[in-house]
């Protein structure tokens, strides 16, 4: 932020011709992708987009073969998983990413944990995490977990674990969030809670949301990009895009699209 | 919630401290010694193997080095044994270092096998250096004299001198564990994505981990050295490092208590069914078997789940 070009420009993360090849086979090809800050940002795409591997990109789980990827101007390509939410630039992950034998009050705070730094101190005793206890709380409260504090997080129903891995990477205080499919696998009425609990956490922070359920990304993303066999094919606000003609032969075009996705936005 | 020591593990460490004092008042405390020597060796791979879940399969090469450096610091520079213990100790640490360095990169059973290796190696060179005495081992190292005027030759004196060990690599032990470096540790040990993703890095963790279980390790070899007076290549063979994978799995991977309790079980096993030879190795294959098969957690991992404490 001290960064002039970065503080002139209002764009959070960008791709510049990210390109991911296995083998022959190319998942990402020369993706061009700006999320401005604040926003929402959300990909979506049909099955086989690219939109995993490009979002797998962003993370660092993989490394591009071509392109680069520049967070707040800074380019961060080769940064690890580590050193990007080091500089605040955190991710969820599709299976609700828990500490399943810790409590979900140990969830929280290991995730506190972070603002007193690396922690590498082990002749202290723990007490000192005692300063983080309030915190934990207050973000339970928020997420409605507060009552399951002391709850091992592997007991949680499945919305619940969602619902604590969203309060652990809120309580990073990350400047950008990525979420991978953050209703995947979830009923009807989850979804809903889950879309209130994005839009109630996210505060001015910049999210990217992977989404297949085309229905989310309509009532939560200020803008979207869509995705079709590796290549950005359209981007702008869900109107625009979803009206777009390309977009709807990508989806109709696959027969898993059709059902899950954009028949689902077309139904409502 | 309760981040203090609870009551249940109160009571378990007053037990634990009372049958070192009264003990020895019934058993020989050579053997109690010797126990303990053990404990502290299977606690201190249970660091890596329960809290950090690595499974080392060459923890002997640090228990080893403990007891020849040990051996070889009292006896050919006259060190006192607290110095030559800590000798031991460090130098066993460093290798630790050296070798999580190399193994932390591999995960599972990869990281099992180098260690095993490396193990190997060290075994090698113990058998080779010069001032190890190949097969015949270290021999009459002397006791000497605590901080340099308690002579420990009597059989009580260091039994006290070992107990205080045994508790101070416990404490600390357990203050690893219970300190912030442990929760991130337990947070890598559950979910190693999701620690990095919060930014924590898995690999730095590990390999502190790594070298405080090999320093430990180490002070537990070069302090049953004391005792025995003697380091041999069985110190640092291939059967120390799966005994003590035995004792933790025992007693409980990952639990405070399980490895003490494993360690009293398997060496009480030895020394009952020494007149058997060979066939000790059988009958400790057919118990651990059968307590893989009866009670996966170990013994405190199942008390533990059967009473909702954390022994």
């Amino acid at each position: 932020m001290i960064d002039t070009s970065a503080s002139r420009s209002d764009i959070a993360l960008e791709a510049v011709g990210l390109t991911k090849a296995f083998g022959g086979l190319v998942a990402v090809d020369q993706v061009d992708l700006k999320v401005r800050r604040g926003s929402i940002h959300g990909l979506i795409g049909p099955n086989g987009a690219g939109k995993t591997t490009c979002f797998n990109l962003l993370t660092k789980v993989h490394a591009p073969t071509h392109g680069r990827i520049l967070f707040e101007g800074e380019d961060i390509t080769r940064l690890d998983t580590a050193e990007i939410a080091g500089k605040g630039l955190v991710r969820s992950f599709q299976i609700s990413a828990i500490f399943p034998n810790l409590t979900v009050f140990e969830n929280i705070r290991l995730a506190l944990q972070r603002r007193r730094g690396r922690s590498y101190d082990f002749w202290r005793s723990e007490r000192v995490l005692n300063a983080f206890a309030e915190e934990a709380r207050q973000l339970l409260e928020e997420v409605g977990l507060a009552r399951a504090a002391d709850v091992l997080a592997a007991h949680l129903p499945y919305g619940s674990k969602r619902a604590l891995e969203i309060a652990t990477t809120l309580a990073v205080e990350p400047q950008m969030i990525l979420l991978d499919e953050p209703t995947a696998g979830m009923a009807h009425d989850d979804v809903a809670e889950v879309v209130s609990l994005i839009r109630r956490v996210q505060r001015g922070r910049t999210l990217l949301i992977v989404e297949h359920n085309l229905s989310v990304v309509e009532g939560l993303c200020d803008a979207v990009t869509v995705m079709a066999r590796g290549r950005v094919l359209a981007e702008g606000d869900y109107a625009s895009v979803s009206n777009n003609p390309l977009v709807i032969e990508a989806y109709l075009g696959s027969d898993q699209g059709y059902g899950q996705g954009y028949g689902q936005a077309g139904g409502r | 919630m309760n981040l203090g020591i609870s009551r249940s593990q109160i009571l378990a460490l007053a037990l634990m401290v009372a049958c070192i004092a009264l003990l020895p008042l019934v058993l020989y405390p050579v053997f109690l010694m010797k126990v303990m020597c053990y404990a502290l060796f299977a606690c201190a791979f249970n660091l890596v193997l329960g809290y950090a879940g690595l499974l080392s399969f060459g923890h002997a090469a640090f228990f080893g080095t403990g007891a020849y450096v040990g051996a070889w610091t009292a006896k050919a520079l006259m060190l006192t044994p607290e110095l030559a213990i800590l000798c031991g100790g460090a130098t066993g640490g460093l290798l630790g270092m050296a070798f999580g360095f190399l193994a932390i990169r591999r995960q599972g059973l990869d990281f099992a096998m180098i260690t095993l290796a490396l193990a190997q190696m060290t075994y090698f060179f113990y058998l080779q250096a010069p001032f190890t005495n190949g097969e015949d081992g270290i021999q009459k190292v002397p006791r000497g004299d605590a901080l340099g005027v308690l002579s420990l030759e009597p059989d009580m004196t260091m039994y006290w001198f070992v107990s205080a060990i045994f508790l101070g690599g416990f404490g600390f032990i357990y203050r690893i564990v219970h300190s912030p470096f442990g929760n991130v540790l337990k947070g890598i040990r559950e979910n190693e994505a999701r620690a990095s993703s919060l930014g924590y890095r898995a690999n730095s963790y590990k390999l502190i981990a790594f070298g405080l279980s090999a320093f430990l390790a180490a002070i537990a070899g070069a302090t049953k050295t004391h005792v025995f007076g003697i380091a041999t290549l069985s110190d640092v063979s291939l059967e120390t490092s799966s005994l003590v994978l035995l004792m933790a799995l025992l007693g409980g991977k990952g639990t405070i208590f399980g490895p003490i309790v494993g360690a009293i079980l398997v060496v009480s096993m030895e020394s009952k069914l020494a007149t058997m030879g060979s066939w000790v190795m059988i009958a400790q294959g057919i118990v651990f078997i059968a307590c893989v098969l009866l009670f996966r957690r170990g013994i405190v991992g199942e008390i533990n789940r059967g009473l909702r404490t954390s022994l």
